[in-house]
């Protein structure tokens, strides 16, 4: 072959395209869904499991298949619940647990975030710092129970401290991480524009560590709610463990119902709350502003 | 030295751990004038580059280098920060109380004075490149350097930015050392071409323009080929009409019975 078009190759050409004319067309039905995907989400679907789970203990409870000395009904639990809240108990108790678990969530973050400064920012605060905080993450919080018992005693400061303590390590390593992990071309950048230390430190790496934060922040919320649980049931005289460890004693199944909703409660609100704030502080990344 | 040039390379080397990258490059560079910098990727393009933006801590090696102070690099990817708005980006690091006017004119010279307050991921990649090149000029640099800065966009949005690029650089006059792999590009924007190969400058070309300021079609093809066959591409010149491709495959012929 060489470069020009033959009669025989035009030929061969026209064929090929009266071949493609005549091919069947049918008219293809549109698809909404994909073939081989998972089908149309329904709304509130994931609500579908807790749902049938409420109607089985309903019926059960209803039917006398479920022993209401193992699992209260529902109905007799709410009103438990309606009883504990008429008599002040459980908004008392709910008061104590969660201002216990915000004080030692509140220093955790405090220590976490001013530790991870000093030793995300400079080589020698690194060195102080990391191997110490390393260490103890090697340590279960829950282990150093006893020695904070023989510290500080029972009392409300030693368990504020376990709270702080097992809040302080997620926000240390997520900020830590985030600090150090801040992106090499953004320091070329840096460099090129003639950025001051200062300058590069408030207007590059701060901003840069946030969704660090947010992270260690929303893990700090759940190692509280944690800590708390465990805390509450050590010689404690109020909040939502001891009135969970008084029912015990008294076998009342349905008060223990209803401090572990308050616990669930407690949790889901406070992580809604950090993932609310994360969307307000993190609005300039496409998927929180979309 | 003389006092018109901005950059001076004598003998620069720079190598990594194991390769040689740079290997005794010259390079002079003037007051205002426009060079693009040709090489097939791996040839040291962007060392030299970065060597120049003083950028390049990780490359060992020597060589005598001049670069003025003030100078702007504009890299590939935008490199905005996504937590700061359009206009924060562009004045980031500027002193001076007229500092952000400056950086609303500098936004409306690339035809972006509307955006100042969106984030940076509300913009195209076309119109991130173009605050980045904002960001760049605000500064008033004596050498603006750009390491492939419209690699990245499509064929239409480069060709605007090509008219931007040069308006802007004809209007602020810097020296501007633009790495591309891109012929075409080459010849549009720059006064001097310089072709990298094996570390070293293999060619240093005049682009010829007219009193309009456009390349004359008959330099402009024998520029493309020069510097193609400098940058090892032959293929494609020596067969004017190839065969087209069949469009479509012919299903065998069955033999007749006969």
């Amino acid at each position: 072959m060489n470069g020009t078009l033959g009669a025989a190759d035009m030929r061969l050409l026209e064929e090929d395209i009266a071949a493609a004319l005549a091919s069947p067309r049918t008219p293809r039905p549109v698809r909404k869904t994909r073939r081989l995907g998972l089908g149309e989400p329904v709304r509130f679907g994931a609500l579908l499991g807790p749902v049938l789970l409420l109607l089985f203990w309903t019926v059960g409870s209803a039917a006398g298949l479920i022993d209401s000395r193992v699992l209260p009904s529902p109905w007799a639990t709410v009103a438990t619940a309606i009883d504990l809240t008429r008599d002040g108990r459980l908004g008392d108790n709910v008061a104590i647990s969660a201002l216990r678990a915000g004080e030692g969530f509140a220093w955790g973050v405090l220590f976490g975030v001013l530790v991870a400064l000093a030793s995300g920012l400079s080589r020698i605060g690194g060195y102080v710092f990391d191997g110490l905080v390393q260490i103890k993450r090697s340590i279960p919080v829950l282990a150093l129970i006893p020695l904070l018992i023989l510290w500080f005693g029972i009392g409300e400061f030693m368990k504020v401290t376990v709270i702080a303590i097992s809040v302080f390590i997620p926000i240390y390593i997520q900020v830590h991480t985030a600090l150090r992990g801040i992106d090499l071309k953004y320091l070329e950048l840096a460099e090129t524009l003639g950025l001051s230390r200062w300058t590069f430190i408030r207007r590059v790496v701060l901003p840069g560590a946030l969704p660090g934060l947010m992270t260690g922040l929303r893990f700090g919320v759940m190692s509280a709610w944690l800590a708390l649980v465990v805390v509450e049931q050590l010689n404690a005289t109020s909040g939502i463990g001891y009135m969970i460890n008084l029912a015990r004693t008294y076998a009342q199944s349905d008060v223990i119902l209803v401090g572990l909703v308050v616990y669930a409660l407690l949790g889901l609100g406070s992580d809604a709350a950090v993932r609310l704030a994360e969307a307000r502080v993190l609005r300039w990344r496409r998927s929180f502003a979309q | 030295m003389s006092a018109d040039t901005v950059v001076r390379v004598r003998g620069l080397t720079r190598r990594f751990t194991l390769r040689g990258v740079l290997n005794g490059v010259d390079l002079d560079i003037r007051r205002g004038e426009f060079v693009a910098l040709l090489g097939r990727s791996g040839s040291g393009k962007s060392t030299l580059l970065r060597a120049l933006a003083n950028i390049d801590h990780e490359a060992k090696g020597g060589g005598e280098l001049i670069a003025p102070s003030r100078l702007s690099v504009v890299f590939q990817d935008a490199r905005l920060l996504p937590w700061m708005r359009v206009l924060d980006n562009v004045v980031l690091g500027l002193d001076g109380a007229d500092a952000r006017a400056r950086g609303q004119r500098a936004l409306e010279e690339v035809e972006l004075g509307g955006r100042a307050l969106s984030w940076p991921y509300e913009l195209s990649g076309g119109e991130q490149q173009r605050v980045a090149l904002a960001r760049s000029l605000v500064r008033e640099p004596e050498l603006l350097l750009a390491d492939e800065p419209f690699g990245a966009l499509d064929a239409l949005t480069r060709i605007r930015m090509h008219a931007l690029l040069r308006r802007l650089s004809a209007i602020h006059r810097p020296a501007v050392l633009l790495v591309t792999h891109d012929v075409d590009e080459a010849i549009v924007l720059a006064d001097r071409v310089v072709v990298l190969e094996d570390g070293k400058l293999a060619a240093d070309l005049e682009v010829p323009r007219d009193a309009s300021g456009k390349v004359p079609l008959v330099d402009r093809e024998r520029l493309t080929t020069r510097l193609l066959a400098l940058l090892g591409v032959t293929e494609g010149f020596e067969d004017p009409l190839p065969l087209p491709p069949r469009a479509f495959p012919r299903p065998p012929v069955p033999a007749e019975q006969g």
